[in-house]
């Protein structure tokens, strides 16, 4: 009699979660037989009128019963709640073409960003990176770099001048003499920065622009030195196949002196317009520090030998980023600053 | 310096490269060459024609038939060049030759012209006889060529000969970038010595003769030089009987393709002499300088002076003058005077060469305002002794040349002679410098081969005179190298102590602050160091405020770059103005910039340069949005305490309801705000903007990049929210200010909620909602301790006169 009504309540119950159909359903469907006034329990509760010798018996086959409501309820469950699942995302479908919502982020200056290259490479390669006034006692910006008074050197750089000792720097190079007087030995730095000289604006000039200078002073430091450093530097900075060449120069502050070539970057070194044909495009000064300016800055000359180097940073972003006219750099239009 | 190759060959017989070669090689060893131009580029089968017979056109008035020789046959040229004549030679190009340019002189074409047989009028023409310029030159380099028409080449050219090098351009004239150390470069023969040391081969000096007749010409002539401090060296010469004539064809060739226009033989020698030594001479009409005596002296204040070119010039006390008995006759070594200059009359005449100090001729040029050849060349200072050589060789063409007697003796007032400067050399130390592995019989000949000769004795170099920059040990390893090859010398990386490198603390601030500001979305722009004292106005600075204290500039490009930033603002304002204008929309932009304090004015000492941040937009975004990015920034720079905003904040430029400074510590660090609307409107912008300006020296004292870590709490927060109705104008932080107070170490966080005005709360007031948040770290807060808590606030708020909304 017991058996018969488990038997019914298992196919029933079994019927009626086939085909439940949906969560909710199936929800009712477990409180019917399996909740606490649910038609299994009610049974188990009519154990005690069972004789106690069948009771362990009949208990048994009411948790068979059980088990297997309970394991068909989550089979079930499952099916529909994946089947469920997949309806939503169906529904949820979106257009992964229609426009991004982009945070507007902001974008450094060329200048910058042609700085921070230069002053990863030179960070890297242990100097470190030190910065000086941008108005200048004329005998640092001159003098103490072996431009004394009345040379023309101090005409032809066209200097901007506060007073007759005070000038606008027309180079980073007073950075030069301010480290080496200072004494700290051995020296390895950059100098980025700002400097002036009486230059009227237009594509290819302007008053104000920026340099990076370098100085390494140490003992035992070579002219071949200054050429792997520069050369490595050209390498790094405007690719792994770039070729360097330097030539004969003068600068006052150094001797030997020379300015440094690099390759083309556009087409090689095969000459082209970008390079007016000469494969070849000059980027930078440079030169073993004079012995006059050691001497000048306190540095004993028969012990320590330097080189120094001195690069146009607009030189560089705009041969870089292949930039036309010099005036851009300073309107800030956002248009051009977006690209960068 | 521009230099034909074939006068440098004149002195380096064996060159022998092409011009490529030439210019590579030069510029390696320190002759940089910035170009070269063949002459005959363009020029192709062109040869000496002799016409033999003219004939009329019979279709065409202006045309001739003409039968020209070219050597191997007689070819028939329809022409219609008015000047063509039987007999006469012509350069003739023929069939499939090339000519430079057109008979009107106009640009030359790129690859020039080809001429090929055909048809005029009906007639076969199977060449074309040229004009000069169809050649690439003009009358101004070939005298003798007509006005239009053909250019008739001298009787001696040999038919079917090469016309273009009979006419001497089968040459390339080469530019050279000269440094300024080497003086002795910007002449001929400086640029030939360079040369043979390039390539190692022979130098010839132009063997200088003795000249002159018996006489003396001390006879002639007397020299004073006073100003002995301004003229190291006078040399004088006098030639008499003088035969102006046009000068010789090798001599007019050489001076055309240096681009010097042949005039006669006089001038032509002067330039001859300027282009080959690089002195700069002069010529007096003998007959014009008052006592036959010259003075060497300095111009009086106040003076006038016409130079030869008609204008008068005012002079001063430290201007040299060339002097007769009576009256000045020359500017020294800029120009001469009109009053003693050579016509084609002169019979007799005084040759000047002599040696100014160089920085007072580039400064006495630069005050009268007249820059000369002869000035360029003076003021790099010259070697005294170039003198004397330039003015023999001088009066030697003139002897050769046959245009005049040189009177025997030169006056030279030299009172102290240069000396040749003398370096030891010191292989090891050259070595040292260059990281080369020389013996010091190869430096010795590297330095031979530009005359730096070795004494043997002292084991020194003996610089010649013309090398006034040769003083150091390194001056010598320059010289080296040039020769050696900087090709040549190891590339290496300096050994020895290794250093960390890296950047400083302000910098990493600066690159944290661009960086967010970047974040933020705003673009970096650069702007002038220097600008308009105009812009005090436009931003509304009262004629006292000490920011109008700038630094002006001497020499200024115009009075709107002619003082030192004394605020940052201007940059970014005209920035954001340029981008209005230009109807780009949405633009913030940031600059991190110098001004530039001074501690006093006039300047004695250098000014404070101080690194400023300037942010600035117009566009989406109101004060609030430029208030977090401040916030947003000093956070990412480590300044973690509170921003306190004044808003009594002196900041004429902002609009009074809309600023603040920017308060930390009890310091301003900054100030931020909305633009004035005169301010905008001075600046064209029909818009709001938003502006804020950190001082980062001052923010430079709080920035901390140390990070340490303070745990996660683990017990559970306690939220309370308040109400309260204030007074309208009270400002927020005021409440703010009492949940601090109050909250202490058990205060997480708090967010202001709602603010709202209406009418049932009434008149004057408004109503604020916070939400605070509390918690321990070491265990669960006790209701006890928040309601402690919350009491102390209510009377907090309450002296603050804050209602609790119920």
């Amino acid at each position: 009699m017991l058996n018969e009504q488990l038997e019914k309540i298992k196919t029933e119950a079994l019927d009626a979660i086939t085909t439940a159909g949906n969560l909710d359903a199936l929800n009712e469907i477990r409180v019917k037989y399996l909740g606490k006034k649910g038609e299994l329990t009610a049974v188990l509760k009519s154990l005690k009128d069972v004789s106690p010798e069948d009771r362990p018996k009949v208990g048994q086959l009411v948790n068979d019963v059980r088990a297997i409501i309970e394991n068909r309820l989550t089979q079930e469950k499952d099916v529909l709640g994946n089947k469920a699942r997949e309806l939503r995302m169906k529904a949820e479908t979106i257009d992964v073409t229609l426009p991004s919502k982009r945070n507007v982020l902001g974008h450094a200056h060329p200048n910058t960003v042609a700085l921070q290259e230069v002053e990863k490479i030179f960070t890297g390669m242990g100097y470190e990176v030190i910065s000086g006034p941008e108005i200048e006692y004329d005998e640092y910006n001159f003098t103490k770099l072996n431009i004394p008074a009345n040379h023309p050197a101090k005409d032809e750089q066209d200097t901007f001048y506060i007073n007759k000792e005070i000038v606008l720097r027309t180079q980073t190079s007073p950075v030069q003499a301010r480290v080496m007087e200072q004494g700290k030995l051995p020296i390895r730095m950059i100098s980025p920065g700002r400097v002036f000289r009486s230059d009227e604006v237009d594509a290819t000039h302007s008053p104000s622009f920026h340099q990076v200078e370098g100085l390494v002073i140490d003992e035992h430091i070579t002219f071949a030195d200054l050429k792997g450093t520069l050369a490595e530097f050209a390498k790094k900075l405007f690719g792994e196949d770039t070729k360097v060449k330097f030539r004969p120069h003068h600068f006052p502050f150094t001797e030997p002196s020379a300015e440094m070539d690099v390759t083309c970057f556009k087409c090689g070194g095969k000459g082209c317009r970008f390079c007016k044909g000469e494969g070849w495009i000059e980027i930078l000064g440079c030169g073993m520090v004079h012995p006059n300016v050691l001497d000048m800055c306190g540095i004993d000359k028969d012990k320590y030998t330097g080189f120094a180097f001195g690069v146009g940073l607009e030189r560089i972003a705009l041969l870089k980023y292949e930039i036309d006219d010099m005036r851009l750099l300073y309107e800030n239009d956002i248009r051009f600053l977006k690209q960068f | 310096m521009n230099t034909p190759i074939n006068w440098i060959k004149a002195y380096v017989p064996d060159l022998s490269c092409t011009d490529q070669e030439f210019r590579d090689a030069m510029t390696l060893s320190g002759t940089k060459v910035e170009g070269f131009e063949k002459l005959d580029k363009n020029l192709d089968k062109i040869v000496v024609g002799q016409v033999k017979k003219i004939e009329r056109h019979p279709d065409a008035d202006k045309l001739v038939i003409c039968q020209v020789d070219v050597g191997p046959e007689v070819i028939q040229i329809v022409t219609g060049a008015p000047n063509v004549e039987e007999g006469g030679k012509y350069p003739t190009v023929l069939h499939g030759g090339r000519v430079a340019g057109g008979h009107d002189g106009g640009p030359l074409p790129e690859d020039g012209i080809k001429i090929t047989k055909g048809k005029l009028r009906g007639v076969e023409s199977f060449g074309m006889m040229c004009s000069i310029e169809e050649l690439g030159s003009d009358k101004n380099f070939y005298p003798d060529a007509p006005e239009n028409g053909l250019y008739r080449m001298s009787d001696d050219a040999v038919v079917g000969s090469d016309a273009i090098e009979a006419l001497g351009l089968r040459d390339t004239v080469f530019e050279y970038e000269i440094t300024s150390n080497r003086v002795d470069c910007y002449s001929v023969l400086g640029i030939a010595r360079e040369a043979a040391a390039t390539f190692n081969t022979g130098f010839n000096m132009p063997e200088i003769k003795a000249t002159g007749n018996d006489e003396k010409v001390e006879d002639y002539l007397s020299i004073e030089v006073e100003a002995e401090d301004l003229c190291p060296r006078f040399c004088a010469r006098v030639v008499k009987n003088i035969r102006i004539a046009p000068s010789p064809w090798w001599m007019q060739r050489r001076l055309a393709n240096c681009g010097i226009r042949p005039i006669n033989n006089i001038v032509d020698i002067t330039n001859y002499v300027m282009e080959e030594f690089g002195q700069p001479m002069h010529a007096y009409d003998y007959d014009t300088v008052s006592g036959h005596k010259i003075i060497v002296r300095r111009a009086k204040d106040g003076d006038s002076f016409v130079t030869l070119d008609g204008q008068e010039r005012k002079l001063d006390s430290d201007i040299l003058m060339i002097c007769d008995g009576e009256k000045e006759i020359g500017l020294a070594g800029i120009m001469g005077g009109e009053n003693s200059m050579i016509t084609d009359d002169v019979r007799t005449m005084v040759f000047e060469a002599a040696c100014f100090d160089g920085t007072n001729i580039r400064l006495s040029a630069k005050r009268v305002g007249l820059r000369t050849e002869a000035s360029g060349k003076f003021e790099k200072g010259l070697d005294p002794e170039t003198a004397k050589a330039a003015i023999d060789r001088a009066c030697q063409l003139v002897e050769e040349l046959g245009c005049g007697e040189v009177v025997g003796g030169c006056i030279d007032v030299y009172p102290n002679p240069v000396k040749e400067s003398r370096v030891k050399l010191d292989p090891d130390a050259v070595n040292n410098l260059l990281g080369t592995d020389l013996s010091k019989e190869q430096m010795i000949e590297y330095l031979a081969r530009v005359e730096l000769k070795y004494d043997e004795v002292t084991g020194e170099i003996v610089a010649p005179t013309w090398r006034q920059d040769i003083h150091w040990q390194a001056d010598l390893a320059e010289e080296v190298a040039r020769f050696f090859g900087y090709d040549k010398i190891p590339t290496t990386l300096p050994r020895g102590e290794a250093t960390m490198g890296g950047i400083s603390f302000a910098h990493e601030v600066e690159d944290v602050a661009r960086e967010t500001a970047m974040f933020l979305g705003f673009s970096e722009g650069m702007s002038f160091s220097f600008e308009s004292p105009k812009v005090f106005d436009m931003l509304l600075i009262p004629e006292d405020d000490p920011a109008r204290q700038a630094i002006r500039i001497m020499n200024p490009l115009g009075e709107d770059f002619s003082i030192m930033k004394t605020q940052s603002l201007h940059g970014v304002v005209s920035s954001l103005a340029t981008n209005y204008k230009r109807k780009n929309a949405n633009v913030r932009l940031f600059e991190l910039g110098n001004i530039y304090i001074p501690k006093s004015l006039p300047l004695t000492e250098l000014p404070d340069e101080r690194k400023q941040l300037t942010l600035g937009f117009y566009g989406d975004g109101d004060f609030y949005v430029m208030k977090g990015v401040v916030e947003e920034l000093f956070e990412k720079l480590g300044l973690k305490e509170k921003i306190r905003y004044d808003a009594n904040a002196d900041r004429p430029y902002l609009h009074p309801g809309r600023k603040a400074d920017i308060v930390y510590n009890g310091k301003i660090l900054g100030f931020i705000g909305e633009l004035h609307p005169q301010v905008l409107e001075n600046y064209g912008i029909d818009d709001r903007a938003y502006v804020a300006v950190i001082y980062m020296p001052a923010v430079m004292e709080y920035a901390n990049f140390d990070i340490k870590y303070t745990g996660i709490a683990n017990y559970p927060p306690v939220s309370r929210d308040i109400s309260v109705v204030v007074a309208k104008d009270l400002p927020v932080g005021a409440i703010e200010d009492c949940i601090e107070k109050t909250g202490g170490n058990l205060l997480e966080s708090y967010s202001l909620f709602d603010v709202f005005e209406s009418d049932k709360l009434g008149e004057g007031v408004k109503s604020v909602a916070y939400t605070m948040t509390y918690r321990r770290k070491d265990r669960t807060l006790e209701d006890k301790e928040i309601n402690e808590v919350m009491s102390n606030l209510f009377k907090e708020l309450e002296s603050i006169g804050a209602k609790l909304r119920v």
